[in-house]
Formats: C-alpha cells, structure tokens, sequence
C-alpha cells in the first residue's frame, strides 16, 4: 500500500484530492415549513381591478376546485434559497465530479451555450397552443433536426414527442401492435423478445403495453444466445426490443441475424439506441436490419439529462411504419412548417404536443456544432476513452471484465469485483461509495445482478487522459484498502455525504411512500 | 434480550482436506484424522460469531459444550451460556439433533449451525421449520441454500436479522448420497427446507438482489399459472418450495415435499407415485407437468420428483412441461444451464435444448437444458 498522505503530490500535483463534502444535517423541505411564514406577500387587489374582473375563480368548475388549499410548506425566501442551496452541495453532479461512474447513462459534458440558448425568451416565451405561423422556427428546428437523426440511424420518419427512452420503447412496442393488428395479426403475436443485458426498460415498457415478454440469457462468451433466439420465436413474436451494444459494453457480432430470424417468423425489430455513443457515424439501425429505433437526446445527444427530465427519446420507423406514428409530426410543405395530424393508422398521442423543444433545441445545436465528422470522433473518443480506462482498472486486483475476453469493448463496461470480493469480504456497492470519499462515485448495476459484484464505467468522450487516469487511481485506491483496511471501506463514506442505505425497504412496496402524506400516513404521524 | 443458539458439528469438513468426500460415520472420522485432517469448524463458527460483537449486550448466545460453541464463543470473545452435557472428540448426529431441540425449546430467535450439509439435515430433523436457522458453512459438501457463503456472512446476516433487516425464506437442505458420492456419481436429493434469513445485502453475488420481494414474485407466477389452467387438464406440480406457494396462491394445499396432481382446481393425488402418475394419465390425457430446478443446481427432473419418471415424462411431451423459477433462483445458476438425469437417456436428451422458464407474471426466460 501506498502512503497516500505523504505520496499526495508528485511534481506538485495531487495524487488523490483531499475531498469533504458539506453536510447539512438538512431537513425534508416538509419538516422546515411553519405555519404563517410567507415567501412572498401578494398584495390585496384594488378595487378598480376587482370590479373589473370580478371573481376569477367563478370560471372553474366546481369539480376542480379544491375544497382545502394544497399543504405546503410555508417559508420564508431565504430559508427556500438556503435550503436548495444545502442539497446542492450534497451532491455529487455531472458537473461536479468525474463522472464516469454512472455506466449506461452516458454522462457526457453538456456545453452551457446550449442551455444559455434554451434559456432565451425567443424559447421561453414559446407556448405549444400557439399558431403554427407564429412558431416556424422552432418548427423549422425540430424538422431539420429529423433530417439529421433520418441521417444517424437510416430510418424514415422520426416522433419527438416521446418524453423519455422508457416512452420511446413503450411507444415503438405500440407501434408492433398496430402493425400487427393491420395485419390481422395482433392477437396471435403477444410475445417480445428481449435480452437480459438489454436495458431493463425493454422489457418493462412491453410488458406495460401489454405483451409477454421473453428474455434470452448471454451464451458463454456474454453474446446474446442465437440459440436461444431460434428456440423464441415462432408465429406468437411479435417483435425483438434489444440493446446493442449491450450493458456490457460487448457489440452483437451477429446483429444482423437476429434481425433476420425475428423477420422470417414475421416480427419486427427495434433497436433501443438511447445510448448511442459509440455508434455515431459508424454503424445504423438500417444496416444491422432493424425496422425501429430511438435516441435518448438526454444522453447520446448532450441535453443533459437534468435529473430525471425533461427529456426527449426520439423515435424513428422506416417508411412502412410511419403512418403508425404518433400525431402530429412535423412537416415542410416547401413553403412552411406545420404539424401533420395525417397518419392515417396513428398510434395517438404518446404525449401532448410534439416534443419537448428546449431538449431538441440543444440536441440540434449541439450536432450541429459538431458536424458529421465531430460526431463520428465523438464516438471514437468515446469508445477510445472506455478502452483505455478498461486497460488502466484491469491492472488493478480483484477486478474482472467478464465474457468476451480480450475483445475490446465499445463505449461502457461492466467491471465485476467478485475476485475482490471473495478476498475481502468487500461488496462493490461499499467500494463505490467508498470512491465518494475522493470525489467521485461509481454505479453497479440494473438488477438482477446477472455479472456478480457488478460496477459500469462509461468514460464518453468528454473526460481527459488525466481525468481518466485520476479516477483509476482513485479506484485503485480503493481497492487496496478493501485488502488492507476493509473495515474503512464497509464503513464509508467518511468524507462524503452520501448514505450506506438499508436496501431492504425497497424491496417492499409495503414501505414505499412515494409522496410526504404518503410517508406520514405510513409511519403512523397522519391518518 | 434476543437469544441466539450455536450448535457445532465439531468434525465437520473433515473429510474434505483428505480426499474423503464427506465426513459422515464414525469410521470415516477415524480415518480422516488418521491421515492428518485437523478439525476446522470451530474456527470457522467463531468467525461467524465475530461478526454479532457490535450487538454488545444486546444478545445472548445460548450453546452446547466444548466444540459443539463453547470453544468457539470464548475464541470470539464471547460468554455463552452453556447447556446440556457431551462427550468430547467423540460427538454424533445424535448430540446435533438434542443440542437443536433444546435450542428450540429454550426459545432461540435463530439457530446458527456449522457443518455440511449431513449437519442440516440433522437440524432440519430436529427443528424443521419451527424457528429459523442459518448455517456457517464448515462442511466438504454444501449443497443447501440454508448456509452463508462464507462464516463471516452468516455472522452478518444474522446480525441484519436480529435488528430487523431481514426477511425469511425457506431454503432448500440438500444432500448427497455420501456412498454414491464416494463411488464418483453425483447425486443429491432434496431433504427438506429450513426457515433461513435473507437478505440482498449479504448474499449478493450467489443469490440475487432482486427488485421485488419472493413472495410478490411467487404470486406474480401464480398469476400466470392460473390464467393458462383450463379445465379437464390435468396439472402434475412437483415438489419445492417454489411450486408450493405457487398452488397456495392459485388455491389449493400442496405438499412440500411431494409430486401432486391437481384436475379442475382439486387435487386428486397428493404426494404420488409414478403409479399414481400413470394411472390418472391413463384417464386424462391432456396434462401439464410444473417443476421447478432445484436452487443452486438447477436439476429440473430425476432428484426429489423421481414419480415424474421417464414414462410419465414422456406422456405427457416436453411441449406442456412448463418450468417455473424466480429470477434469483436462475441468476444463482451463474449461466449453468438446467439438466435432467431421469435416467433415460433418450429422455434426457429429448428434454435437452431450450426450455421457457415462467418467471413472473407474462414473464419468461428461455434458457438452456443440458443434453
Ligand atoms: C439502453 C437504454 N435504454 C433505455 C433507457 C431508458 O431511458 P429513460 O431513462 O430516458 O427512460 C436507458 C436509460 O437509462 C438506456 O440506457
């Protein structure tokens, strides 16, 4: 083991940063309101205006008034401003730290020109009801952006209006089911076809709309089992949903014949891209045969993800399914931008509206300061970074990249730290947080655990080699104290505010309380 | 206070560091410790026992002499008290299953036991599933589920499962054939179950996190199951936990441990033979057989369902066998794939391939079947 304290700087640079995070002790926003203190105070409306207007309530319908006002906490500005700001510094943010720990979601750095430009009152101001005279630009924008995704991924015809990835997949197995049911075919094909280290949404939005789903396990080599795939499908497939390449990081050398099984037994295939970083100007939907697909602009495309949302998962269909798609899409009639409610077999509204605008503004300014070529060295940046940091974390003891061995990887790896783990007695997830102590973070991985001690590293293209080189070194260090001191490591955070949490509870929707009154009543405080 | 027993099987794993496979009979043991074996499961339970220090005084450990806990609580540093009386370096199955009774009856939360999967055994017949036990793995063969990976996680998990972190399972006691086992043959059979705690956190990485808890997931299955019975079919469940509360929640008592066969919601044969089996299939010949792998080894015929046999597999066709398992339950398997040893080869290999597993509701994994 190094000594880190006295090891810290080499030529005058740190080694491993001396980090500490506040911590607050901060209360739920809920426990800090008092009744009586106000934020702002509205003044009394004068007398003009009242008999002038009258009772503005008097319009709402009786039904949708609300009997109580809302329970809300009641505070003073200050006290909201300090309290947000406490939770910020709690935070271990994209912007805050190297974050390549957060495997699959593709944390990439999301330039601030394009939020400066998503926050002028040209975007601002905008409102979806307005006439479509009025709004040509944003118009104009989310039709040229479709040109270039048409471009990126082969396919025909392209909805934005799907609000998130999850949406997107939930949206392209909608459309399965029409086309099917325009053949005559719907109730017959209830089965999708999935693989287990696709993204778990895959699954999970062809279950909500409504089909069977089944899910084929890695042959030995970690591949997606073509095997297992022929054993699948029959007259009931209705369609596959995969990722590729896989949570894993291992590209589907045989993509293209899996597209061509799901067709010979008369289905279709969607291609979940909503991380394509290291797919950009390389391969396409269209090529590897796939009649479906969508991009997660909050990823892939720099928007960022923003905590959940908003976000855009753009989804693309090759010409023979476009008149499936949502309504409306927008159109160019050679004169003008409009929104073309026309797809005669529409699968309706995903959402309202078209799409969430900012999120596409800043996805199209983002391609288009890159260009085709930037975009291209985006993914090789990407998949170069991933595989240098494969090479920097692989020297380092008890860690594995299991299935495909000595094959590269492309944008992302799942690490598994069980060799650490049966030495130490050291779980993945404690590493992980350990790491927060300097810093930085790592995630393990969707569940189920399928690759023990799981750990996902997504480098994309925005870290530097010293970035890079700075969070194996953290890891290493890590890992060596897992051997020399696991108690420190079990017992971590020290530093950081990050919680060790009891994952018990989760496992309990008896425990779930998904909003404050919800918590209150379940703990007893509230009836 | 919360009571925890300790019951020892002092020569456990003795047999393993001679090549003996298995420490089972007082002949062995001779042997064993003739050709140089030194005893290592006292060691390994206070190992475990390390793992509870942080509770302090929160705990009471309850334990029986000499190597049987005594040894190991004063190695971990802690004073137990101490019940019943043995005859030191000459201990038997018989001293395990009286230290387990008086454990129950002295009212234990937990009975933590180190052995193999012999020592199970003689747990699960002295307590069955009256009070929950958990084994620190000490023994040549660990087969059964009721054990930790390693001394230390029994000691975590039971420390997660005083302070109220834990929930129960049933887990499945295994055991090999010790004379088949000595002759080159594999083959286990399942003995029973114990009530073990069971916790994501400290099994990770064998048994797998899972989002939802067992019992949503069993009903989740048994959804399935109950949309797809139809009426004049008849259903074969074979035995286990898994299919056990699968039928409860579709509404009918199966036994654990037995094949039943269910028609039109009733059972009309409970624990069956294969005789059973052949002459209801000679009645009804629409039937549908529901088995479940075997946890950690993923046998689906031919250990535990032997009524299931060959000539009943056969009748039935592979098309309408339909094999169900929780998700963690396929993880464990760790990408081995499933096998059957009815002994039929020609049966074997016509159920080798792909299988669907039913793994929830509308949820299924195909998965492969050794030839
Ligand atoms: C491959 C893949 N598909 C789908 C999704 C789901 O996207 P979203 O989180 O926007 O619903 C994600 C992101 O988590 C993903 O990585």
């Amino acid at each position: 083991m190094k000594n880190i304290t006295a090891e810290r700087f080499t030529n005058g640079k740190p080694n491993l940063r001396r980090f500490h995070q506040a911590r607050w002790d901060e209360p739920v926003i809920f426990e800090l309101g008092q009744p009586g203190q106000r934020g702002i105070l509205v003044p009394e409306v004068e007398e003009g205006i009242k008999s002038q207007v009258g009772d503005a309530l008097a319009g709402i319908p009786d039904g949708l008034r609300r009997k109580d006002p809302p329970k809300l906490p009641e505070m003073a500005q200050p006290a909201v401003l300090r309290h947000y700001d406490h939770l910020s510094q709690e935070n271990l943010g994209v912007d805050f730290n190297i974050d390549v720990g957060q495997g699959t979601c593709t944390m990439k750095y999301s330039p601030k020109v394009n939020d400066q430009l998503a926050r002028m009152p040209e975007m601002t101001e905008l409102h979806p009801l307005q006439d479509e005279s009025t709004v040509q630009g944003i118009l104009e924008i989310m039709y040229r952006f479709e040109q270039i995704l048409k471009e990126i991924s082969g396919l025909e015809r392209f909805t934005l209006q799907p609000g998130a990835g999850s949406v997107a997949i939930y949206t392209n197995a909608s459309i399965m089911r029409a086309y099917h049911e325009a053949r005559g075919e719907a109730k017959q094909r209830d089965e999708m076809i999935t693989t287990i280290f696709s993204h778990p949404s895959d699954a999970a939005c062809a279950k909500v709309a409504g089909y069977k789903v089944i899910t084929l396990y890695p042959d030995p080599e970690g591949y997606p089992d073509l095997e297992a795939l022929k054993a699948a499908v029959s007259e009931r497939t209705a369609g596959l949903l995969i990722t590729n390449p896989e949570d894993t990081g291992i590209f589907n050398p045989k993509i293209a014949e899996f597209t061509r099984i799901i067709h010979a037994a008369g289905g279709l295939c969607s291609y979940d891209q909503a991380n394509a970083n290291g797919m950009l100007g390389i391969t396409r939907a269209r090529e590897a045969g796939f009649d479906l697909c969508h991009f997660n602009l909050h990823k892939t495309f720099s928007t960022p993800h923003g905590c959940g949302g908003p976000a855009v998962g753009a989804t693309g269909v090759t010409q023979e399914l476009a008149r499936f798609l949502p309504v409306p899409i927008v159109d160019f009639d050679g004169q003008k931008y409009f929104l073309n409610y026309d797809p005669a077999d529409s699968i309706g509204k995903i959402r309202p509206f078209y799409g969430v605008a900012p999120v596409v503004l800043k996805a199209y300014a983002w391609v288009m300061a890159l260009g085709a070529a930037g975009l291209r060295e985006v993914a090789e940046v990407a998949v170069l970074n991933n595989n240098y940091l494969m090479k920097k974390v692989l020297a380092i003891h008890g860690v594995a990249a299991p299935y495909a061995a000595g094959k590269r990887r492309v944008e992302q790896v799942r690490y598994s730290w069980q060799t650490l783990f049966e030495e130490t007695g050291v779980h993945s997830e404690a590493l992980g947080i350990r790491a927060a102590d300097f810093g930085v973070h790592y995630w393990t991985s969707h569940h189920p655990y399928v690759v023990p001690e799981p750990c996902t590293l997504e480098p994309t293209e925005s870290y530097s080699k010293e970035e890079l080189d700075e969070y194996a070194a953290i890891l290493e260090h890590v890992a060596g104290e897992a051997y020399s001191d696991p108690n420190l490591v079990r017992s971590a955070p020290h530093n950081s505010t990050v919680h060790t949490i009891d994952h018990h509870p989760f496992d309990d929707p008896q425990q779930w309380a998904i909003t404050w009154r919800a918590y209150l009543r379940k703990t007893g405080q509230e009836r | 206070m919360k009571r925890i027993g300790l019951v020892v099987n002092p020569i456990a794993g003795l047999g393993g560091r001679v090549g003996l496979k298995g420490s089972d009979g007082m002949e062995l043991q001779r042997k064993a410790l003739e050709l140089g074996a030194v005893p290592h499961a006292v060691e390994r339970a206070a190992q475990a026992l390390q793992a509870l220090l942080p509770l302090g005084a929160e705990f009471e450990l309850l334990t029986y002499p000499f190597a049987m806990g005594a040894e190991a609580a004063r190695q971990a540093g802690i004073d137990p008290c101490v019940l019943g009386s043995i005859q030191p370096g000459q201990t038997s199955a018989e001293d395990t299953v009286r230290a387990a009774r008086e454990m129950a009856e002295n009212e234990v939360r937990l009975l933590l036991f180190a052995g193999g999967d012999g020592t199970a055994r003689d747990i699960c017949n002295a307590i069955g599933m009256e009070i929950p036990a958990l084994g620190i793995p000490a023994g040549v063969k660990i087969q059964s589920a009721v054990y930790a990976t390693a001394p230390r996680y029994a000691g975590e998990l039971a420390a997660a499962f005083l302070r109220g972190e834990t929930e129960l399972r049933q887990a499945e006691v295994m055991d090999l054939d010790e004379d088949a086992f000595r002759a080159g043959r594999v083959s286990a059979c399942l003995y029973g179950y114990l009530k073990t705690p069971y916790s994501q956190r400290y099994v990770q990485g064998v048994k797998v996190p899972s989002l939802s808890r067992e019992s949503a997931v069993l009903e989740a299955i048994a959804g399935d199951l109950a949309d797809r019975m139809k009426p004049g079919w008849l259903y074969i469940f074979g035995p286990g936990s898994t299919t056990q509360a699968v039928a409860t929640h579709i509404g009918f008592d199966k036994t654990l441990l037995g094949v039943d066969a269910v028609l039109d919601g009733k059972i009309v044969s409970a624990d069956a033979s294969e005789a059973d089996l052949l002459r209801l299939l000679s009645v009804n010949r629409l039937a549908e057989i529901v088995v479940t792998p075997i946890g950690g080894q993923g046998c689906i015929f031919g250990r535990g369902n032997q009524p299931i046999s060959p000539d009943v597999i056969r009748k039935v066709g592979r098309a309408h066998i339909r094999v169900i398992s929780t998700p963690e339950k396929i993880q464990a398997l760790n990408g081995h794939p499933l096998w059957a040893d009815t002994g039929d080869r020609a049966v074997d290999e016509m159920l080798s391939g792909y299988l669907v597993v039913l793994t929830g509701y509308k949820e299924s994994v195909m998965y492969k079947v050794m030839a």
